[in-house]
């Protein structure tokens, strides 16, 4: 690991006036960030502990108008939320079916949704194309080893999946996030949060340099109770997804009033899946809408060989989703 | 090199092994080539961080480099070999200690973040002579081959029961997947937890 200057601070103002230095990192639960230095794949030269914040950005609340969620709550908190799980169960599915368990007392919400890819050729610096890491040096992944990698939102310069759960939730349910940062307070949508590759695949979010993610805002709606996070994945458990599917559903009888998607494993970003969504709307919800509400979820996807199962595992993973969370409501 | 200091007196075979390593990491380190050219900063005048720890409820000073893990610490300054450097990834689980009473994995964790709050490791969890009831059932239920991982299976595991996961074998499989057992000696950890589960509710 390289050195850096380590930095406590013990508020906010504090922590956005460290964050704004030259290349400095925000350090919350170090799952992503420590894990990245040790292999020298991330370089700060200023670390800012921002743990002593959570006092203020660690709550979790939920009310008649959502579900708040502090940023430095630890995954685990969130998980085991009698409100979260009771109101809001593809949340807390996520993130229990996420990593294992002194990962989630460990990571924070707002570093969770912020991890990085684990494609092998980011994470292994011997490799040397790779345009996320090093900008312009190529994609080593595209004719390499590419089975767990995206399908959709790739471009010719990037495949690397992003690999969470917990925002492919969020995006399912429209949450937005609130950031604080040196030119203010600002509110973006979590589907805004995460950059398509496109070009630059190395500019990954729509943050700053300093910008500090403080929580997560989840609106209320009628589906947020019947939902639910589908994972596939190559182990039972402590495993990255192949395919995930958060779903949720307003259903009147069996006739979809809203379906709200998201998909994980099979993306560059959080994916949240609006062809899908609206093919459902006012449809019965059954296998042959399901499959079509897959089909039009995976139009255009683009796979590389490795990863080509990954389509229709993806599109089966859904169907299966959307049956068992019709099976909910009944 | 900083010497190891053991907790027991006399030289050591750990002593004189960690003294190889030390001597081998000034070798150059053929994974990092494609960075080689780039010359790295010094490390000796950097700032170290005068560090109150709370390990085993002692306190303890230590003036550390930034970059020093807590499972560092716990292991090359403290002589506290208990916690086991496996992946060093948060991969395997072999390094979980207890922070307040909290599983964590302390090869992810920087020694610098905890300070002033307790950390246990495998070395205190018994009380005086008496092991605790994890200690005991992972004995009676022979819950382990090679013994690399057991630290972090025991400590894991009294924090399984302390959450409430405990309560039927699949839970024990799904909140223990993080320690992983290259032995597959998984059954019979299972067995030993369930056995020290309803020890450590009746007590």
């Amino acid at each position: 690991m390289r050195p850096f200057r380590y930095e406590h601070v013990v508020d906010r103002d504090q922590a956005l006036r460290a964050g704004a230095g030259a290349n400095a990192s925000y350090l919350a639960g170090g799952t992503t960030l420590v894990d990245l230095m040790k292999l020298d794949v991330l370089r700060p030269e200023r670390v800012v502990d921002i743990n002593a914040l959570s006092a203020d950005h660690g709550q979790i609340r939920a009310g008649a108008d959502g579900l708040y969620l502090g940023a430095l709550a630890r995954m685990a908190q969130a998980a085991g939320h009698p409100a979260v799980r009771r109101d809001y169960p593809v949340i807390a599915q996520s993130l229990e079916l996420a990593a294992s368990p002194q990962i989630r007392n460990m990571a924070s919400l707002g570093g969770n949704v912020l991890q990085k890819t684990r494609c092998p050729y980011y994470r292994d610096v011997s490799w040397n194309a790779c345009n996320k890491r090093v900008p312009g040096s190529g994609c080593a992944a595209i004719g390499g080893v590419n089975r767990r990698l995206a399908v959709l939102g790739t471009s010719a310069s990037c495949i690397a999946n992003y690999p969470g759960d917990f925002a492919v939730a969020l995006a399912a349910l429209g949450a937005t996030v609130d950031i604080e940062g040196p030119g203010g307070r600002r509110v973006v949508a979590i589907e805004d949060l995460h950059r398509l590759p496109g070009e630059a695949p190395h500019l990954e979010t729509s943050l700053a340099p300093g910008d500090l993610i403080t929580g997560f805002a989840v609106p209320a709606g009628p589906w947020t109770r019947n939902s639910l996070y589908l994972k596939v994945r190559d182990r039972q458990s402590y495993e990255f997804a192949l395919a995930s599917a958060a779903v949720a559903v307003d259903l009147d009888g069996k006739t979809v009033r809203q379906a709200r998607i998201g998909l994980g494993g099979v993306a560059t970003r959080p994916w949240r899946a609006h062809a899908a969504e609206a093919a459902l709307q006012g449809k019965p919800l059954d296998e042959a809408t399901a499959r079509a509400a897959a089909e039009a979820a995976f139009d255009g996807a683009v796979s590389h060989g490795g990863n080509a199962f990954k389509v229709e595992l993806g599109r089966r993973t859904l169907v299966r989703a959307l049956l068992q969370a019709s099976a909910l409501e009944a | 090199m900083a010497m190891v200091r053991n907790e027991g007196a006399g030289p050591s075979r750990r002593g004189l092994l960690a003294g190889l390593t030390g001597a081998a990491s000034a070798l150059p380190i053929v994974a990092g080539a494609a960075h080689a050219a780039e010359p790295r900063p010094a490390t000796h005048d950097r700032p170290t961080l005068d560090l109150s720890l709370n390990v085993n409820g002692r306190p303890r000073r230590l003036a550390l480099d930034p970059r020093t893990t807590l499972l560092d610490a716990l292991r090359d300054q403290l002589g506290l070999t208990g916690a086991k450097k496996g992946c060093d990834q948060g991969q395997c689980g072999a390094c979980t200690v207890l922070i307040d009473g909290t599983r964590v994995l302390s090869c992810l964790t920087l020694a610098a973040t905890v300070q002033g709050r307790p950390v246990i490791t495998i070395e205190g969890l018994a009380q005086g002579e008496a092991l605790h009831p994890m200690q005991t059932a992972f004995i009676e239920h022979d819950a382990f081959q090679c013994g690399y991982c057991t630290p972090g299976q025991i400590l894991s595991a009294v924090a399984c029961v302390n959450e409430g996961h405990a309560s039927t074998d699949a839970e024990v499989r799904e909140f223990m997947s993080g320690n992983i057992c290259r032995c597959g000696a998984y059954p019979r950890i299972v067995s030993a937890i369930g056995g020290a589960a309803s020890k450590m509710r009746r007590s």
